[in-house]
C-alpha cells in the first residue's frame, strides 16, 4: 500500500474544508499542534485501490507569510522538510469567483518547489456568475495542473483524485521571476546562494522560516543586509509585482461579470449590518441560539442525567459489594454522565454557529459588534459565547474558537465563566428567597426578580471589565491588525455543519472529557471517604449520640450522611479552611458547601440539605430548606443567613469558578495549564474580595 | 486624502500606503496603490468601514483606513 503526503491550502472561504470533507469523509481528525491552540486537521482518502492519501488541511490563509504565531505554526508543514506533515504534493484550493486574489497564494506555494495542483472550487457556478476561464492557456501561463470541481455537487472529486496520484508528472519550477522585485539585491542573493531556491533563500532573509539547507558560499557580505523597514518595503512590492504577474496572465484567459453577485450581497448587506435592523437581526439570533441550548437541550440533558443515575444505581445493585463498585457506580459513571450531560448542548450550539459561519453571516456581526466590543480587549465574535455561557460555560468557551485573533480569543476564554450560567439558578433562588423580602419596587416590579435580573446584569459587567483588565496585562505576541474579508451569502452545506458539530463533541468528549473524569473522580473520593476513626463508624456515632431520641429509619439515615459529609475529608478540608471563609461569613456547613460545590453549582443545595441532616426528600423541596436556613443559628445564637452573608454568598457565587468541567474545557481549549491556573485563581480572587467586602460593609 | 474620511458609496483611487504601519495581509488581499477602493458600509458606531477593493470585500478599522492615501473619484 503506497501512502502519499498531501497539504491542502487556499484562502478562507474558498469551500477548503468541502474539498477536505468530501476527500476524508469520516476518516479525519483534529488535533493540536503541542502549546498551541492551533488545529492540526488530518485526515486519509482512498485515491486507488493501492494509494492512500494522508491529508492535511492547513488553516485558511492568503499567503505564506505568516500573520499569527498559529499560522506560523501550522505552516511549518510545508516550510520544514522534517515536519511529519511535509506533503509530497500540495493541492491549492481556490474558487472561480476571486481568482486574483486565489493566485497569488499559488504562485508564493508553487514557488516554494512543490508538485502543485490548483483546484478550482465552485465551478458549477461559473455559469450563474458570468465567469469563463480558459483552462489550458491557463494551466499554461501557470505551469500546473489546473482540476475543475465542485465540492457542494460532489462534481470533480476523482479527477482531483486523479491528479494527486500523478503528482510526479509535474515539475517543481517556480513560476514568478523574483527578480522583477529589485534586480540589483535579488541578484547578489542568487550569487550568495547559487542552486538554491530563490523564493526559499528570500523567506529565509525576510524572517518568515529558516531554511536549514541554506548557506551562502561567502560569508554574507554586508550588502544583502537590509533593515525590517526595508525588507518590509520589500514584500509590499514583491506583492505588488506578483499581482502584475497575475493580471497579465488572467487578462486572456479569465472574464468575470461582478454586476449580479454584488447585486444580491448588497441587498443583504443593507439590512444585515443596518444601524437598527442588524442589531434587532442579532439580537433575534441570540435569542434562537440561547433558547436552543437552554431549553432544547434540556430534553436530552435530563435523558442523560437519568440514564447514568439508573445505570448507577443497576451497578451497585448488581455487582458484589466492595470499593471497586462503589468506585465505579458512585465515582466513575456518574463522572461520565456529567462529561456526557453537556454533549446535547454543545452539539446543538456548534450546529448554529457552524450554520452563521458557513453562511456568511459571522463576518456581518463582527462588522457591527466590534466597535462595542474592542474597548474590553474583545472581538465582535466575542457576543456568542458571552451570550451563550448564560446558558452554559462549557460549549461556550468552545465557541470562542472561531475568534481569529488569538489575544482576543484567548480573553473571550477567560471572561466567558463569570456569566451566569444556568447551574447558577438554584443557588440564586435559594439565597435570593431567603434574604430579600416579597416587596415591590415603585409598587409593581417584584424585588426578588429585579434582583436575580441584577445577577445576569452583575455576570456581563464582570465579564466585560475582566476583559478590560487583562487586554491590559496580556501582551500579543505580535501586533494584530483587523482585517476581515466579508465572504460572499452562501447556503450552508450541511456535510459539513455536521461534521463540524461531530468533530466538536468528539474533541470535547476525548480531551476535555478526561480532565474532567479524573476530577470528579477525586472529588467523589474526598466527599464520600474519610479517617475510619470517625468517617468508617458513622452509624454507631451517630446511634450513640442520638441514643435517647426517637428517630424514624429515614431520619437516622439523613444523620448518618450528614456526619459522614463532615467527617468525609472534603468535610475536614472545609472544617480546617473555615477561618478562610470567616470573613466572609460563612460557618463551616457553608464552607463545605461551597468546596463540594465546585463540582457543580447545584450540588450546593442538595449538600446544604445533607449537612442540615434533612434527608433526599427534602432536597429536593425548596420551601423546606430555606426553612432550616432560615432558622439555623450560630453559637451566639444569631442567625447564620443574615442579609450580609446572603449578599457575601451571592457574590461568591456570582464570580468564582463554575465548576471543574469548566476547568477541564479551559484547559483543553487553551492549551495551557497556565492560562487555567490564572482563570481559576483571578476568579476565585474576585470572589473572596467582594464576598470579603459586601460582608464586612452589611454586617 | 485618507481612505478614513471617504462616505459611503464614495470611490478612491489608492495613491499609497504607509508601508511601516499597515500589514502585509491588507496589501495581500488586494489594497494595492492604483486600484480602486470604494467604501460600502460604515459601522454603526462609525467604525469599522466595509470596502470594495480588487474584487476582495473587506472590513478594516478607521485606524487602518488612515495609512492609506486616496484620491477621489
Amino acid at each position: 500500500m503506497k501512502q502519499l503526503k498531501v497539504a491542502l491550502i487556499g484562502n478562507p472561504n474558498v469551500g477548503k474544508t468541502s474539498v477536505f470533507n468530501a476527500l476524508t469523509g469520516l476518516n479525519q481528525h483534529v488535533g493540536n499542534y503541542p502549546g498551541v491552540t492551533v488545529e492540526r486537521k488530518i485526515g486519509t482518502a482512498t485515491l486507488a485501490k493501492d494509494t492512500k492519501a494522508h491529508i492535511i488541511d492547513l488553516p485558511g490563509v492568503y499567503s505564506v507569510n505568516p500573520n499569527s504565531k498559529d499560522e506560523e505554526i501550522a505552516l511549518n508543514a510545508i516550510f520544514d522538510a522534517s515536519n511529519k506533515d511535509f506533503p509530497d504534493v500540495i493541492v491549492v484550493v481556490a474558487e472561480v469567483e476571486n481568482l486574483k486574489r486565489n493566485l497569488l497564494l499559488f504562485t508564493q506555494v508553487k514557488d516554494l518547489g512543490f508538485p502543485t495542483i490548483l483546484a478550482l472550487n465552485m465551478a458549477d457556478q461559473m455559469e450563474k456568475k458570468g465567469i469563463s476561464i480558459d483552462v489550458p492557456a491557463l494551466e499554461k501561463a501557470l505551469d500546473t495542473k489546473i482540476v475543475l470541481i465542485s465540492a457542494r455537487k460532489k462534481e470533480g472529486i476523482n479527477d482531483l483524485k486523479q491528479a494527486v496520484l500523478n503528482y510526479s508528472n509535474y515539475n517543481t519550477n517556480g513560476v514568478f521571476d523574483l527578480k522583477s522585485i529589485d534586480e540589483h539585491y535579488f541578484t547578489i542573493l542568487q550569487h550568495l546562494y547559487p542552486n538554491q531556491n530563490p523564493y526559499k533563500v528570500w523567506l529565509t532573509q525576510t524572517g518568515v522560516f529558516q531554511f536549514e539547507q541554506l548557506s551562502p558560499v561567502v560569508s554574507s557580505s554586508s550588502t544583502v543586509q537590509k533593515s525590517e523597514t526595508e525588507l518590509k518595503k520589500l514584500q509590499h512590492r514583491e506583492t505588488i509585482k506578483r499581482y502584475q504577474f497575475i493580471n497579465e496572465v488572467l487578462k486572456d484567459t479569465y472574464r468575470i461579470d461582478t454586476s449580479k453577485a454584488t447585486d444580491i450581497r448588497m441587498k443583504f448587506d443593507r439590512i444585515l449590518t443596518h444601524k437598527f435592523w442588524g442589531y434587532i437581526i442579532f439580537f433575534f439570533v441570540l435569542l434562537l441560539i440561547y433558547g436552543s441550548i437552554f431549553e432544547l437541550a434540556a430534553f436530552p440533558m435530563d435523558f442523560v442525567d437519568g440514564l447514568f443515575a439508573d445505570l448507577s444505581a443497576w451497578t451497585s445493585a448488581n455487582l458484589p459489594e466492595g470499593k471497586l463498585t462503589e468506585l465505579l457506580a458512585d465515582g466513575v459513571i456518574p463522572g461520565l454522565g456529567g462529561v456526557l450531560m453537556f454533549v446535547p448542548q454543545i452539539a446543538i450550539l456548534f450546529f448554529l454557529i457552524s450554520i452563521l459561519e458557513e453562511t456568511g453571516y459571522m463576518s456581518r456581526v463582527v462588522f457591527i459588534m466590534d466597535r462595542i466590543m474592542k474597548p474590553f480587549g474583545l472581538s465582535g465574535k466575542s457576543v456568542v459565547p458571552l451570550v451563550s455561557g448564560t446558558a452554559c460555560a462549557i460549549p461556550a468557551i468552545m465557541s470562542a474558537r472561531n475568534i481569529e485573533n488569538p489575544k482576543e480569543r484567548l480573553i473571550t476564554m477567560l471572561v466567558t465563566p463569570f456569566t451566569t450560567c444556568s447551574a447558577r439558578i438554584p443557588v440564586y433562588i435559594i439565597i435570593i428567597s431567603l434574604i430579600i423580602p416579597k416587596t415591590y419596587i415603585l409598587g409593581f416590579v417584584p424585588l426578588q426578580a429585579f434582583v436575580m435580573t441584577m445577577m445576569y446584569v452583575l455576570g456581563f459587567l464582570a465579564a466585560l471589565l475582566s476583559g478590560l483588565v487583562l487586554s491590559k496585562i496580556i501582551k500579543a505576541d505580535r501586533k494584530s491588525f483587523f482585517v476581515i474579508e466579508m465572504p460572499t451569502y452562501k447556503a450552508p452545506i450541511l456535510k459539513n455543519v455536521f461534521l463540524n458539530m461531530y468533530e466538536k463533541v468528539v474533541s470535547y468528549v476525548v480531551g476535555a472529557g478526561k480532565i474532567i473524569l479524573a476530577l470528579s473522580v477525586i472529588l467523589w473520593f474526598l466527599g464520600s471517604h474519610g479517617p475510619s476513626d470517625t468517617f468508617g463508624n458513622a452509624e454507631e456515632m451517630v446511634a450513640e449520640k442520638q441514643m435517647n431520641e426517637r428517630l424514624t429509619e429515614e431520619q437516622l439515615a439523613s444523620e448518618i450522611a450528614g456526619y459522614q459529609l463532615e467527617h468525609s475529608y472534603i468535610g475536614i478540608i472545609g472544617r480546617t479552611i473555615e477561618p478562610v471563609f470567616r470573613p466572609l461569613g460563612y460557618d463551616w456547613k457553608i464552607s463545605i458547601a461551597v468546596l463540594t460545590s465546585f463540582a457543580a453549582r447545584e450540588v450546593f443545595v442538595g449538600n446544604l440539605a445533607t449537612l442540615y441532616n434533612l434527608g433526599e426528600e427534602a432536597a429536593e423541596d425548596e420551601t423546606k430548606i430555606i426553612d432550616r436556613m432560615a432558622n439555623e443559628k450560630r453559637a451566639d445564637g444569631t442567625p447564620v443567613y443574615t442579609f450580609a452573608t446572603g449578599i457575601s454568598l451571592l457574590l461568591f457565587y456570582a464570580f468564582a469558578m463554575q465548576c471543574l468541567s469548566t476547568v477541564g474545557v479551559t484547559k483543553k481549549e487553551t492549551n495551557s495549564w497556565k492560562w487555567t491556573f490564572v482563570q481559576l485563581a483571578f476568579m476565585t480572587a474576585v470572589a473572596y474580595v467582594a464576598a470579603l467586602i459586601a460582608y464586612q460593609l452589611l454586617k | 486624502m485618507t481612505l478614513n474620511f471617504l462616505k459611503k458609496s464614495q470611490k478612491g483611487t489608492i495613491i499609497s500606503i504607509n508601508a511601516d504601519n499597515v500589514p502585509l495581509k491588507l496589501i495581500e488581499m488586494g489594497c494595492l496603490p492604483g486600484n480602486i477602493v470604494e467604501v460600502l458600509q460604515i459601522a454603526p458606531l462609525s467604525d469599522p468601514i466595509y470596502i470594495k477593493v480588487n474584487d476582495s470585500f473587506l472590513s478594516i478599522r478607521k485606524d487602518l483606513a488612515k495609512e492609506i492615501e486616496v484620491e477621489l473619484i
